[in-house]
């Protein structure tokens, strides 16, 4: 029941949205029904704190304590993110980046786009899950081509054929990965249910799920953003809306991963051996690696920090190979902390570019001494994103780098590397912006900063002390993806 | 009827969605392609209707249909009037060394023979021979993507890998649950309906469907 009115919430505003179109409540009632999408998770958390995992609507949806957190993150998200953009939105309208046939769009998408994430998070159909991944992307597509500038409409173009690509590669995977559940389960839409599979996994045939996880790595790892398949991220992230680029950043990938990680369950337990496990490390390290130094050259902000997403996907994937409970219990604390500390990253550079009107980062100065408060928000941000202690990233981190030196030593040089490197080019990029004289070009604005302290606050306080129920999630999560 | 006929019959038709393939990647000219595209579909869809019957697996006559309205009729029309409305209906692709490009597509079928051998020895279907063939005309779509520049082109070897994706589920498992072939169609529906948006946005924002003309985004230099 829950899970009905989750899901329903997002479609319906959706179809409210679409139907109020560019009146002057649009973005309050997409704050009311995210907001209420919000309260339906928590419902849900609770339900599965109270009782532990269940099923619903015949097996169709799966809820335990992996995906959970993760439904109830990607809905306090979009809230937030809700909230950035009803201001942020208005004043694209106002500079007449987006028409009100865009504003339009934007405001219905926005939740059909919710809706397909949390769709993801709770099916226990993986074919299902394939289906809404696909959907997710069809429906941020034009979002990005928003401004229908010549850089917008190429960053989405590509977007949607190198996602395409990649998540057709993900449908061979679940075909085969159908293949060898059919043999087992028998056919029909039973031997496509996670929980069914689990149960069965070591009778599943090992060379044919071999086959089908370099199929679902190289589908789902494409909308991770993973190296070499990243190429579609830093421009989508780049020349689509802020908000947009935050819900992508913060949601999408986490979702993806996510997807990655279950098919990872069902080929261990197969297989027996480490190879899925090798081959997540493998491409997580690279993503690091190259990220990293990608970073230096920048000179976009959103496509800088776009970079710095894909080095922390990068980590988590890395940290999700690496296996172990120290590992996975870190990989999962990443995912929250990065999703919560990148979304509001985007905010405080959505606020920033759009007082200096540009994304070039040698235009954008000052903050510090022109509004003290979007300046404060960067830098924490940058400080929290980078692993500075005491923030949340600080402690993922901390155990992720703790579990390598256990278990794999020598890829610990290639791991701190890649830290280090991307720590010292946020800040070299940073600073210069939030120090510094106001330039001339620089104006105010009113923002909301609510979202941002918020997400700050949250990272900070994970940094510090784990809440408790959160603790026996993450436990209950690393037993069930040993 | 007798399986083994029908087992050949399947053979040829999957053969037949293969050579379409290997005709697209040669095709310059995009009304042609569209042609082609509308032929494989229908190979498509009288061979799961074949193996529904054969198999007795009557889900698949819907996967059958589903497939004769949307990849035959549907889509083609789709497209057709796309071009129709944008005058490109008598554009021709510089395509670069197509020679080169058949070797290629070649050795991707090799390739998916050598790659799903052990899912074929397991497998007891009169299909089983064909997984090789849905994975080659995957794999084809895909390098039709990457050499191509003409959105429309792009858009129809997108296509294609969808279609070598269905023959994979037919051939390998006779059809995927019901459910998720119609959330599948319903993707494709809507991918659909966005590249027909997109492609009125790159027309008018570039003057062309040559997508080598975007090429704004680069690396920080």
């Amino acid at each position: 029941m829950i899970i009905l009115i989750l899901l329903g919430v997002p479609l319906f505003a959706a179809a409210a949205l679409a139907f109020v179109g560019d009146r002057k409540l649009a973005p309050e009632i997409n704050i009311l029904g995210s907001a209420a999408t919000f309260i339906a998770g928590i419902g849900l958390a609770l339900q599965v704190y109270e009782h532990g995992p269940f099923m619903a609507g015949g097996k169709f949806f799966f809820v335990d304590a992996f995906n959970v957190y993760l439904a109830v993150l990607t809905s306090f998200v979009s809230m937030t993110t809700a909230i950035f953009s009803r201001r942020y939105m208005r004043r694209e309208r106002e500079h007449g980046r987006v028409g009100h046939i865009g504003m339009r769009f934007y405001h219905a998408m926005f939740q059909v786009f919710i809706f397909a994430m949390l769709l993801c998070l709770l099916t226990n159909n993986i074919g299902i899950l394939w289906i809404a991944m696909e959907l997710a992307t069809l429906s941020t597509v034009l979002l990005v081509s928003l401004y229908r500038t010549p850089t917008a409409i190429e960053a989405a173009w590509k977007y949607f054929i190198l996602c395409g690509v990649g998540i057709a590669q993900a449908l061979f995977g679940t075909v085969l990965l159908y293949f060898a559940a059919e043999k087992v389960l028998g056919e029909g839409g039973d031997a496509l249910l996670w929980t069914n599979l689990s149960q069965v996994s070591d009778k599943l045939e090992p060379t044919v799920l071999t086959l089908a996880f370099v199929f679902l790595m190289v589908g789902y790892g494409t909308k991770v953003g993973l190296v070499p398949l990243h190429n579609w991220l830093p421009d989508a992230h780049s020349e689509g809306p802020t908000p947009i680029s935050a819900v992508l950043s913060g949601l999408l990938l986490n979702v993806a991963l996510y997807a990655l990680v279950r098919c990872k369950v069902l080929v261990d337990g197969s297989t027996h051996t480490h190879q899925a496990g090798n081959i997540m490390m493998g491409f997580g390290l690279l993503s690091i690696l190259v990220a990293a130094f990608s970073l230096l050259r920048q000179k976009d902000i959103k496509r800088m920090f776009s970079y710095s997403s894909i080095e922390h996907m990068g980590i988590a994937t890395f940290a999700f190979g690496l296996g172990g409970p120290i590992a996975t219990f870190g990989a999962l604390l990443h995912m929250l902390v990065h999703s919560l500390a990148k979304s509001a990253i985007f905010f405080t550079v959505g606020h920033a570019s759009q007082m200096h009107r540009t994304q070039d980062m040698d235009k954008i100065k000052g903050l510090f001494n022109g509004k003290p408060l979007v300046g404060w928000g960067m830098m924490f941000g940058v400080m929290a994103i980078a692993g500075m202690p005491p923030f949340g990233i600080f402690t993922s981190e901390f155990l992720i780098l703790t579990a390598t030196t256990k278990d794999a030593p020598f890829l610990t040089p290639f791991l701190l590397l890649g830290f280090v490197v991307a720590f010292a080019a946020l800040f070299r990029r940073v600073q210069p912006m939030v120090s510094g004289a106001v330039p001339s070009y620089q104006r105010q604005i009113k923002v909301a900063h609510l979202p941002v302290f918020l997400h700050m606050a949250l990272v900070l306080m994970l940094g510090i002390y784990m809440p408790d129920f959160l603790n026996r999630w993450f436990h209950t999560a690393v037993e069930l993806l040993k | 009827m007798n399986i083994q006929i029908a087992s050949h019959i399947n053979g040829f038709l999957s053969a037949f969605v293969l050579l379409t393939a290997f005709a697209m990647l040669a095709q310059r000219r995009v009304y042609g392609l569209i042609h082609l595209f509308t032929w494989q579909g229908l190979f498509l869809s009288i061979n799961t209707a074949l193996v529904g019957y054969v198999a007795g697996k009557h889900h698949l006559y819907i996967s059958s249909l589903l497939t004769l309205s949307l990849k035959v009729v549907l889509l083609p029309y789709i497209l057709h009037v796309l071009i129709v409305r944008l005058k490109i209906k008598k554009e021709v692709e510089t395509v670069m060394n197509v020679p080169l490009t058949m070797l290629i597509g070649i050795a991707l079928v090799i390739f998916s023979y050598h790659l799903t051998a052990p899912v074929r020895e397991l497998s007891t279907l009169i299909t089983r021979s064909t997984l090789a063939i849905a994975l080659a005309t995957v794999l084809i779509g895909l390098l039709m993507m990457i050499t191509r520049r003409h959105a429309v082109t792009q858009i129809i070897g997108f296509l294609a890998m969808e279609n070598g994706l269905f023959l994979a589920a037919t051939s390998a498992t006779y059809g995927m649950p019901l459910v998720v072939e119609l959330g599948v169609a319903l993707d494709i529906l809507i991918a659909a309906f966005i590249f027909g948006i997109f492609f009125f946005h790159i027309h008018t924002t570039f003057d062309s469907l040559d997508v080598e003309k975007m090429a704004r985004l680069k690396e920080g230099d």
